[in-house]
């Protein structure tokens, strides 16, 4: 009956020599998997996003929070006139970044999403461009 | 009164002086007794505890004291006011006032005048002896039972069920611990043959400042100190025997419906309490201030009170809680008997071999 309790204290003692699992956040910074699924990103090729408005991932997305609408360029393409993402009702699936024909679409490293205002969790166009 | 006003007044400074000095070592003791027990627990369970508030968390305490002081004051409107309002202070009181009866250290020359590291003692030139409270165990034994009455009254004055049953929980427990811790004591007076703790204190010196403590000197002893520590945890309600303030069960038992400082004065109480227990048993078992010689006394017994302190969160860290049934049946079917019987046993073995050392017979 007594062994049972002095093995419990021994287990205990010895874990306090081992190595904090604990992870200082913001000062230490966790290692992000490469296919991690954090923050949107609007691929650029040619000092313009590679968008084509095709409206294929708001039609996958599950939790319908892509808006796109199509423009006309200069050069009479298609283009994304406007494009958001509420981060609010995404559910961060992948889903818009397998369906896009173009690759114009990925997800990066980035998880620090909060925000104070819940018109800044709606990500547009100029957010949403892959930062090089 | 003549005798009281016929001590030199060297004997007020030195008496100011030792309450002030060992009340702050307590209150700072108890402070960073709940930084220790974050750390410690943290540890153990493989993290890093507090590590924001300053150089690695060591202000937390302080933060802690603060943003409770800062915090709304809430009266049930049902309470019963006096009582809710003064049964923190009934907790916290006692647990600071045994401190008066333990000598935490020889004695110290000032000026040619000797001084006792012990609150409630005085050094008798004429007698050459050190006089202090002569029922101090006693003392101790009924301070340490006056504690649950303020848990008590905040059970019953909160008018609400949690405490309520917080408190009666806490006075069970203390009734059927504290007759183990009692009986375990006794060991002690029969080995002593005085209530005195200095008398206690000073028969526990021996060769290498070890072999004259009371865990060492009889297996009946040595059984009965670790079952007087187990009990006086059960008696400040600690883990694994914290029933009357079992979180999951209880809300938050008997100050479910305390906030601010008062909330922080039953915290305080705990923390108190617990350093209070731990310099009981290092009194009565761990040969209170002696040690090898290589540090001073009073050393040896802050060394001591902070092993214990740590037995304390690492068994904390340890065992899960008891249930109510199982807490019970310890008390009352296993520590009691054996208490009983280490009584009659340590009075066997000193009529058969005397109160020496039970090595002493093998070297």
């Amino acid at each position: 009956m007594i062994m049972p309790l002095l093995q419990g204290l021994k287990i205990t003692f010895l874990h306090m020599f081992k190595k904090p699992v604990t992870l200082q956040y913001p000062k230490e910074r966790p290692v992000v998997v490469p296919n991690y699924r954090g923050l949107h990103a609007l691929k650029v090729s040619h000092e313009q996003a590679k968008c084509v408005a095709c409206y294929l991932c708001p039609t996958v997305c599950p939790a319908k929070c892509i808006t796109v609408e199509a423009g006309e360029d200069a050069k009479h393409d298609k283009y994304a006139a406007r494009y958001e993402i509420d981060l609010l009702r995404c559910i961060f699936c992948g889903y818009c970044v397998e369906a896009c024909p173009v690759d114009a679409l990925k997800m990066t490293q980035e998880f620090e999403l909060a925000n104070y205002k819940r018109e800044d969790f709606v990500f547009v166009k100029e957010r949403l461009l892959e930062k090089k | 009164m003549d005798a009281l006003l016929a001590l030199p007044p060297m004997y007020y400074v030195a008496m100011v002086a030792k309450v002030l000095v060992a009340f702050v070592f307590v209150l700072l003791t108890v402070a960073y007794a709940t930084y220790a027990e974050r750390k410690v627990i943290g540890f153990m369970q493989v993290r890093l505890g507090p590590m924001r508030t300053g150089w690695y968390g060591l202000l937390q305490p302080i933060a802690d004291g603060l943003k409770l002081f800062f915090k709304e004051e809430i009266i049930p409107k049902q309470a019963s006011t006096f009582a809710f309002l003064v049964a923190p202070l009934i907790a916290l009181v006692p647990a600071f006032i045994s401190f008066a009866v333990i000598p935490f250290g020889g004695n110290i020359e000032v000026f040619g005048y000797t001084i006792p590291l012990q609150i409630a003692s005085v050094y008798d030139p004429q007698v050459g002896k050190v006089l202090d409270l002569n029922v101090g165990v006693l003392y101790i034994l009924g301070m340490a039972s006056l504690g649950v009455y303020g848990i008590v009254l905040a059970g019953w004055s909160s008018n609400s069920k949690y405490s309520l049953l917080g408190g009666l929980r806490a006075s069970a427990q203390m009734i059927s611990y504290e007759l183990a811790a009692g009986l375990a004591i006794i060991t002690v007076f029969l080995m002593s043959g005085s209530l005195s703790l200095n008398q206690i204190v000073a028969d526990q010196a021996g060769a290498f400042g070890v072999t004259g403590w009371y865990l060492f000197r009889n297996p009946c002893t040595f059984v009965a100190g670790i079952i007087f520590f187990i009990c006086s945890i059960a008696e400040i309600n600690r883990t694994p025997f914290d029933l009357p303030e079992a979180e999951t069960e209880l809300v938050s038992g008997f100050c479910t419906e305390y906030s601010s400082m008062k909330y922080a004065m039953f915290f305080m109480a705990e923390y108190a309490n617990m350093v209070t227990v731990c310099a009981v048993t290092t009194t009565l078992f761990l040969g209170g201030w002696h040690g090898p010689a290589f540090l001073p006394g009073w050393m040896w017994f802050v060394a001591k009170v902070y092993f214990l302190i740590f037995c304390c969160m690492w068994i904390r860290a340890t065992y899960p809680r008891y249930r109510y049934d199982q807490l019970m049946r310890l008390g009352w079917k296993v520590f009691l008997p054996i208490t009983l019987v280490l009584v009659v046993l340590t009075a066997l073995w000193i009529m058969a071999f005397g109160t020496e050392p039970w090595f002493s017979f093998i070297m």
